[in-house]
């Protein structure tokens, strides 16, 4: 009898710890093989890479003379054109229709903003987007790191030392080096993330501006920062996930792919591994229970606790109906807070900015409403530029999480559009130079070729951007109980057409439940409080 | 006088501390779920409550085995004769110091009420709360079960929430009722040595 019962609680136990501990695949993919792979050529020896350089084109057209399908690849590229049409609304879209709340638009504006261009010299309308010299091989593959497109030249480099004074920097003007092109095409290789994030990261105009989970921060994270991207970490390069195919970058921001049906992605297939699923497949978790909730959760949302991790402010806010404003001096004013980040300026308006930001969540099926600069918008309401769309039914969306950019901005009061504005340029109507709305978006639209009242007024705008990089180590991932809770401040809270258990509940049953717990208890404490009183009186009767 | 008699056996008796100890846990990590309080963090609460179901499910079919080898599954039929005298001794006999009107024997361990109240708790709580946890705890599987078209998860987290209630409000009356022996912890005793003492003059 003692044996038997000894046995079966033993066996017992051990079948138990043996079920909790079957676990399934490992959720750490293979490491990535280094980064530096050898190379079979050695450029600097390229008889056609002797220069001297002395201009970004004619390096390139050396670049040609070898790789001569290289820039008609990169001709078709999204980097190039600038210009795509959205795959699931058929829309026309890309920099150059797509409205935003940073900046504005690229019309009229080229020669500051095609500094992120992959080319050289698109300064106006009529660029020739034909001419393959025009190709910037260099902005993607210089390795040296000293070679940079200067801000206001159309997408050239700097070809001799320059003295200039950025329009929101410490007065005074700074001298700036002309890379050593010959140097530096002699020495090209494979993109790096500094490379990607010479534009990527300063996208809006400055380091961290846009995106929020992409900044300078990246180039040298840490693991705590970025699992991926980390020297001691998996020390990926960019386009280890966003793979190139005939320099056709794959993961596009007008259709993220919201669930991946694919899994992992082997050489036989489509060479695109920018979903998290590619490498991690889709049960990733060692417990069931996790892995369940991958089919309505993005991995972004428990993975990426905040965006804006790396030290570097992320812009939240963009008021342009303030910009304008002249200091006591009569010159533009300017003001930083102090950590030195810009909270006024009279070219742009106000700004807010957030380090550490906790993102927005929301339902996405892969479909964007991205609005264009020519659509007709309700000005009756806040306007989301780019709505996404989604929710619990929806078998294709899953909940992600969003940087939510607030904005206001110039519109057509009458034809109920937005504008053009035209922010950059020598001549006498552009904002930056003379703070005059009214000039300004005349001659923006002027010079789009848009239909304009002449009356304009300021909307407040959204913009979801999604949050997918900056991935936190496993342990640093969003712990349960911050979905899981009926806090006020859950991070679910707003994600309203599910059943959230720790969150949600029957207010009946709790309340009928709850009763029935102090009823039960009260009942005991009663009656034995009862038998006590009178085992009391017979004793004191005897 | 008293007589000692060997009533819980040994299995039986760690089958009902090692039952006790999974369903403490399972009320206090369920509950935790539940966000009635916090205590160990969601994550853990989830994971020992769903440990403590397994074990229990495990040591359930251990103890069916035991119940249908023995013959002890007998002491679970229901028996409507003498309820009413049980009702009438919790309610009033226990207060006038009159005897106890049931006498455990080996072969019949249970009072009639306590075999309306297990029944009660076989036949209905526990289903409720193992299929509805059961179903819970499948839940990334409805769809390759064919079951997502019929269920809700909020039909089935209310579900298994009601009888958590219900268990635990069981559990509260269940333990005061052990006091209620012929001293306080006479029954507590039983259940740890397996013997239990008998009034000798009741025997008749």
């Amino acid at each position: 009898m003692r044996r038997s019962a000894n046995f079966v609680a033993a066996t017992l136990f051990m079948l138990c710890s043996a079920m909790v501990s079957a676990t399934q695949a490992p959720a750490v993919p293979a490491p990535m093989p280094s980064a530096k792979t050898a190379s079979t050529t050695d450029h600097r020896k390229l008889e056609a890479l002797q220069g001297p350089f002395k201009t970004g084109p004619e390096v390139t057209k050396a670049c040609l003379s070898c790789h001569n399908m290289a820039a008609h690849q990169v001709m078709k590229s999204i980097h190039w054109t600038w210009e795509a049409i959205s795959p699931t609304t058929g829309k026309k879209l890309g920099k150059q229709h797509a409205a935003n709340n940073f900046c504005g638009s690229i019309t009229s504006n080229e020669t500051r903003c095609t500094s992120c261009h992959s080319g050289y010299g698109w300064k106006d309308k009529n660029f020739d987007f034909s001419e393959q010299s025009n190709v910037d091989c260099l902005a993607c593959h210089d390795t040296t790191g000293t070679y940079k497109k200067f801000g206001t030249d159309a997408g050239h480099p700097l070809y001799a030392d320059r003295e200039f004074e950025p329009m929101e920097g410490p007065p005074g003007k700074k001298l700036f080096k002309a890379p050593d092109l010959t140097g530096i095409a002699q020495q090209v290789g494979k993109p790096g993330r500094k490379n990607c994030g010479s534009c990527h990261f300063s996208g809006g105009g400055g380091d961290a501006v846009k995106h929020g989970d992409l900044d300078s921060s990246l180039v040298k994270p840490k693991k705590e920062l970025d699992v991926h991207m980390a020297e001691d970490g998996a020390n990926m390069a960019c386009a280890d996930c966003h793979t190139f195919n005939a320099h056709q970058p794959s993961g596009s921001r007008y259709a993220a792919t919201s669930k991946d049906k694919h899994g992992f992605d082997l050489p036989k297939d489509d060479h695109n591994r920018a979903t998290c699923e590619s490498c991690h497949g889709f049960s990733p978790h060692q417990e069931a229970k996790i892995n369940n909730h991958t089919g309505k959760v993005a991995c972004q949302t428990c993975h990426i606790p905040e965006f804006a991790r790396g030290g570097i402010a992320t812009k939240m806010l963009w008021d342009w109906s303030t910009a304008g404003k002249m200091g006591p001096d009569g010159k533009p004013l300017f003001i930083k807070d102090e950590h030195g980040h810009l909270t006024y300026s009279a070219a742009k308006g106000d700004f807010k900015l957030g380090e550490n930001v906790r993102p927005e969540y929301k339902w996405y099926n892969g479909v964007v409403h991205q609005v264009t600069i020519t659509d007709k918008i309700d000005d009756s309401k806040v306007l989301e530029l780019n709505r996404v769309e989604g929710s619990a039914k929806d078998p294709n969306a899953r909940i992600w999480p969003f940087k939510v950019m607030h904005g206001k901005q110039p519109y057509d009061t009458e034809n109920k559009t937005l504008v053009v504005n035209h922010v950059f340029g020598e001549d006498d109507t552009a904002f930056w130079k003379h703070y005059d709305y009214a000039k300004s978006i005349k001659a923006g639209m002027e010079y789009a070729g848009f239909p304009y009242s002449g009356k304009f007024g300021f909307i407040e705008t959204r913009m979801n951007w999604f949050i997918t990089h900056m991935v936190a180590p496993k342990d640093k991932a969003v712990p349960c109980q911050e979905c899981h809770t009926r806090a006020e401040d859950g991070r679910l809270a707003a994600i309203t057409d599910i059943y959230l258990p720790g969150r949600d509940r029957n207010r009946l049953v709790d309340l009928f439940g709850g009763l029935a717990i102090i009823g039960a208890i009260g009942a005991g404490g009663l009656h034995g409080l009862m038998r006590i009183i009178t085992r009391r009186r017979k004793e004191n009767a005897k | 006088m008293s007589e000692r008699i060997y009533i819980y056996k040994r299995y039986e008796r760690f089958w009902h501390w090692s039952q006790a100890l999974l369903i403490i846990v399972m009320m206090i990590t369920g509950f935790e779920v539940h966000d009635s309080f916090t205590l160990l963090g969601f994550q853990k609460a989830v994971q020992l409550h769903t440990l403590a179901a397994w074990t229990l499910l495990t040591l359930w079919a251990f103890t069916i085995f035991w119940q249908f080898t023995t013959g002890e599954w007998r002491q679970y039929l229901p028996s409507l004769k003498n309820v009413l005298a049980m009702v009438h001794y919790y309610t009033i006999g226990i207060f006038t110091n009159s005897p106890h009107p049931f006498r455990k024997t080996v072969v019949q361990k249970h009072n009639p009420l306590q075999r309306l109240a297990y029944l009660a708790l076989l036949a209905f709580i526990s289903p409720l709360i193992w299929i509805s946890g059961l179903l819970y705890l499948f839940y990334g599987d409805w769809g390759r079960l064919g079951l997502d078209a019929w269920l809700s998860l909020e039909w089935v987290a209310v579900a298994h929430t009601l009888g958590a209630y219900m268990i635990t409000a069981f559990f509260f009356i269940h333990v005061y009722l052990t006091t209620t022996g012929h001293t306080l912890t006479a029954h507590i005793k039983a259940m740890i040595t397996g013997w239990e003492e008998v009034d000798e003059h009741q025997k008749t």
